[in-house]
């Protein structure tokens, strides 16, 4: 575990696009820039653009915290100020980490928001946690973009309308006031045409593990590719030329017909392929990857990678219709999808990758992931008759790692597994 | 007019029936009835009821139902309101209920109506989207939309599209029934012994699963006992419950709180009974339109609506104002998203405040509730014995 992980060219042009990021937001008010808090679900990075904001992602940077081994301290300090210990742990992490005078992963201060852009999707925390911070920064400007839930399966006409009234009708103009910028929307639009261009790359990236062995880990790794058209570099050119040396990078593997790289390099056999449902754990990330990589298991898809967007049924960002599609966008998220949806997507994920099987981390505080979980499950393992695993973890509170539980419960589904593929090759 | 107990013991039977007998038969006396099961916290029951249905509220198994089908649907560490409603599903009880309404509440609540739509339970499942924007002609007209939703689902079973008059007199109905259930409120803030807040709570409930006329009939016939001098007082603080306005705390639970000292005056156990503050404009051409915008301009605070422009803690803090209440306890149900992310920001304004407060967790099928009664003597007691004690620092 204390080898250095091997960085190909992609990881270095993220880690710099990074970089960059903090290091503006810790001089914004020398470059003379507002500063955006906002979440990723439903992230209006293209109009955040527009408006030449820069933006924080207080989840981001929860993860980060908890990667670093931070997040346990913090969650502690929320919890001594009346913060329940039975509610999301990104919440208390990020609060924690304000009070103790909001430290990024970079060492280097993270300014108070001009802006908290609430575009409140999927997840009902959210509006929760941006309660708590209006709180904390009064003098910060509340704007809320509220998306409506895909309860039917369906975006409506009349969904779109209510979001594109409210960005016409109470974003926008709150967003040229704080800024003193007035809505371009040629800007928007060519922001959102290099949104669609980067959407298409990584489509195109999550599609390759349809190859044998697959290239990448959808999910371990996966949730690294996610990082730029996530964090706010969706709408650039960055992102574009990111997305196109990942590519390449992927096909050069291909070739080649290796396996994914892991942190201790090439995984070198490919067992086993497997779909998983819900967010990872954070803190205690490297372990947990490590088991699935030492028993030869590769991600071939996740439903984590989805959830600042679901590009695999060809939606993307219409510049044509630019506030449409800001709206569809949010309301596309992989949590704003109901049950049904979810579990047809997971299905189509299982089917298109030839998965082997379907796990599910179950984070403790995560009732937009986890609530329903169980019935998913049972249903993919009844229509499909894939074999089915459950674990569980938490996003960045270390008190619900437990190493030995989940190895254990891994273990003891690999070995399903096995059996399974030995009676089928019998069967042959 | 009945006697009070006789009243009373109606409710008690009709709030806590799994099997939501007075609704099944009455949709039985005639023919196109509609029954419509609903979640906590609101839904405007009005525009059912103009169609020709009845919404039953659906609010989980409390003590009285063993879990064992539900808890193969939820994570140890969900709350416990939808295994009890899958176990009260799954068991049938929910058979003759022709559709579904989930408000959005939170995430658990949300994902529970796509559990419903994939195991195919009712005629329809509907996700009920309440504006989180409060512009009329935003929010408005989008919750105008959601209820225009609802309304197609029923005349998809019984053909049945209200009309203005229609909808204006089950305005009506639904206005007297939130005045009858203030007035007891209002008599309880004065005199809280003429008549118990477990006696209140279940009367609301059943309010929740018989005709509004038949519960107006019975709300008339409790103010006019009411009214009256009646019962003892006790030695009591007064106290605001909140927190628990969806999983319902067991009926045990709320008397204990008041058996150990506290008179409850205010509380949101049903909130969605008093959502509304004041009248519902009934005298309108477009009463869609005066449900929605009553929502917008006169809904009582709640956890699941974003506050940042009136905030709840202010809110809050009017109710214990006005009720004259000595403190406020804060009832939470385990693993409710909502109310426990409200905590720190109630606990935090009521500190400076100098509002005094307490807090637990229940769970809806908890029915031991020694450590609670504890907890909430010990804040009576530190109230009435102390309160205008000088506050001893050691030096």
């Amino acid at each position: 575990m204390s080898k250095e992980a091997i960085k190909e060219k992609s990881m270095i042009l993220q880690k710099e696009m990074v970089e960059g990021l903090f290091n503006d937001l810790a001089n914004a008010k020398e470059l003379g820039k507002k500063v955006c808090y906002t979440f990723i679900p439903g992230n209006l990075s293209e109009l955040i653009r527009t408006f030449d904001m820069l933006p924080v992602y207080p989840e981001i940077n929860a993860l980060q915290s908890a990667m670093r081994k931070q997040s346990g301290a913090y969650i502690k300090e929320a919890e001594r100020n009346a913060h329940s210990e039975d509610v999301c742990t990104y919440v208390k992490c990020d609060v924690g980490m304000m009070m103790k005078g909001n430290i990024g992963p970079t060492g280097q201060k993270i300014p108070e928001p001009d802006v908290l852009l609430l575009s409140y999707t999927g997840c009902f925390t959210f509006l929760k946690w941006f309660e708590t911070l209006k709180r904390e920064y009064p003098n910060a400007k509340v704007v809320m973009v509220h998306t409506p839930y895909q309860e039917n399966g369906e975006m409506t006409p009349e969904m779109t309308q209510y979001m594109v009234k409210q960005l016409k009708e109470e974003v926008i103009p709150q967003l040229e006031e704080v800024t003193g910028i007035k809505y371009d929307e040629a800007k928007l639009q060519a922001h959102l045409k290099l949104s669609a261009e980067a959407e298409d790359w990584i489509t195109k990236i999550f599609d390759t593990t349809k190859h044998k062995p697959s290239p990448i880990d959808a999910y371990f790794a996966g949730v690294y590719y996610i990082g730029p058209i996530n964090i706010g570099f969706r709408g650039t050119q960055k992102a574009v030329d990111y997305y196109k040396e990942l590519y390449k990078e992927i096909q050069i593997r291909i070739e080649n017909g290796q396996g994914p790289i892991t942190p201790e390099g090439e995984m070198k056999e490919e067992k086993y392929r497997l779909v998983v449902e819900g967010p990872p754990n954070w803190t205690s990330f490297r372990e947990f990857w490590k088991i699935f990589y030492d028993m030869g298991a590769v991600i071939v898809a996740s439903s984590y990678t989805k959830v600042g967007g679901v590009y695999d049924m060809g939606w993307r960002h219409d510049p044509e219709r630019p506030l449409e599609a800001l709206a569809e966008y949010c309301m596309n998220c992989y949590t704003n999808m109901n049950i049904p949806q979810r579990i047809d997507l997971l299905k189509k994920c299982i089917v298109d990758y030839d998965a082997d099987g379907y796990v599910t981390n179950s984070i403790k505080s995560c009732n937009s992931f986890s609530a329903g979980q169980l019935g998913m499950m049972r249903e993919i393992e009844d229509s499909l008759e894939v074999p089915v695993g459950f674990i569980e973890s938490d996003l960045v509170d270390p008190r619900y790692f437990s190493y030995s539980n989940i190895k254990n419960r891994l273990e003891s589904y690999f070995q399903m597994l096995e059996q399974r593929k030995k009676m089928e090759k019998e069967t042959v | 007019m009945k006697d009070l107990k006789v009243l009373i013991e109606e409710c008690k039977e009709h709030a806590f029936d799994l099997n939501f007998t007075r609704a099944k038969n009455w949709k039985e006396e005639k023919e196109g009835r509609v029954l419509v099961g609903y979640m906590p916290i609101y839904f405007p029951r009005e525009i059912i009821h103009a169609a020709g249905g009845m919404l039953v509220g659906i609010f989980g198994g409390g003590d009285n139902k063993q879990i064992i089908k539900g808890d193969a649907y939820y994570q140890s560490y969900i709350c416990h309101i939808p295994r009890s409603i899958m176990e009260i599903a799954l068991d049938k009880h929910l058979e003759h209920i022709d559709g579904f309404i989930f408000p959005s509440i939170c995430d658990v609540i949300r994902n529970l109506s796509g559990i419903f739509k994939q195991q195919k339970i009712g005629k329809f499942v509907k996700y009920m989207d309440f504006p989180q924007n409060f512009l009329p002609q935003i929010g408005g007209v989008f919750y105008q939309q959601e209820m225009e939703h609802v309304l197609k689902y029923i005349k998809e079973i019984n053909g049945k599209v209200p009309t203005k008059d229609e909808l204006n007199h089950s305005i009506d109905l639904y206005n007297k029934n939130r005045q009858l259930i203030e007035f007891i409120y209002n008599i309880r803030q004065e005199y809280p012994w003429r008549l118990s807040i477990e006696d209140v709570y279940s009367i609301v409930r059943a309010g929740t699963v018989i005709p509004v006329e038949e519960h107006n009939a019975i709300l008339e016939q409790i103010c006019t006992h009411i009214k009256e001098d009646i019962g003892v007082p006790q030695d009591k603080i007064k106290v605001v419950v909140s927190g628990a306005f969806c999983e319902q705390p067991a009926l045990g639970l709320i008397r204990a709180i008041e058996e150990a000292g506290c008179y409850v005056v205010d509380d949101d156990y049903m909130l969605g009974s008093r959502m509304i503050l004041g009248d519902i404009d009934a005298t309108t051409d477009n009463p869609l339109e005066s449900i929605a915008l009553s929502y917008i301009n006169q809904s009582q605070y709640s956890s699941s609506i974003y506050d940042v422009h009136d905030p709840k803690e202010n809110r809050l803090a009017k109710i214990v104002k006005d009720r004259g209440a000595d403190g406020v306890i804060f009832a939470s149900a385990s693993f409710c998203d909502p109310s426990l992310l409200d905590a720190p920001i109630f606990q935090n304004a009521f500190d400076r405040m100098g509002i005094r407060y307490i807090a637990f967790q229940f769970s809806e099928n908890i029915n031991q509730y020694k450590v609670i009664k504890e907890q909430v003597g010990t804040f009576s007691d530190s109230i009435k014995l102390w309160e205008d004690e000088p506050i001893l620092v050691a030096k």
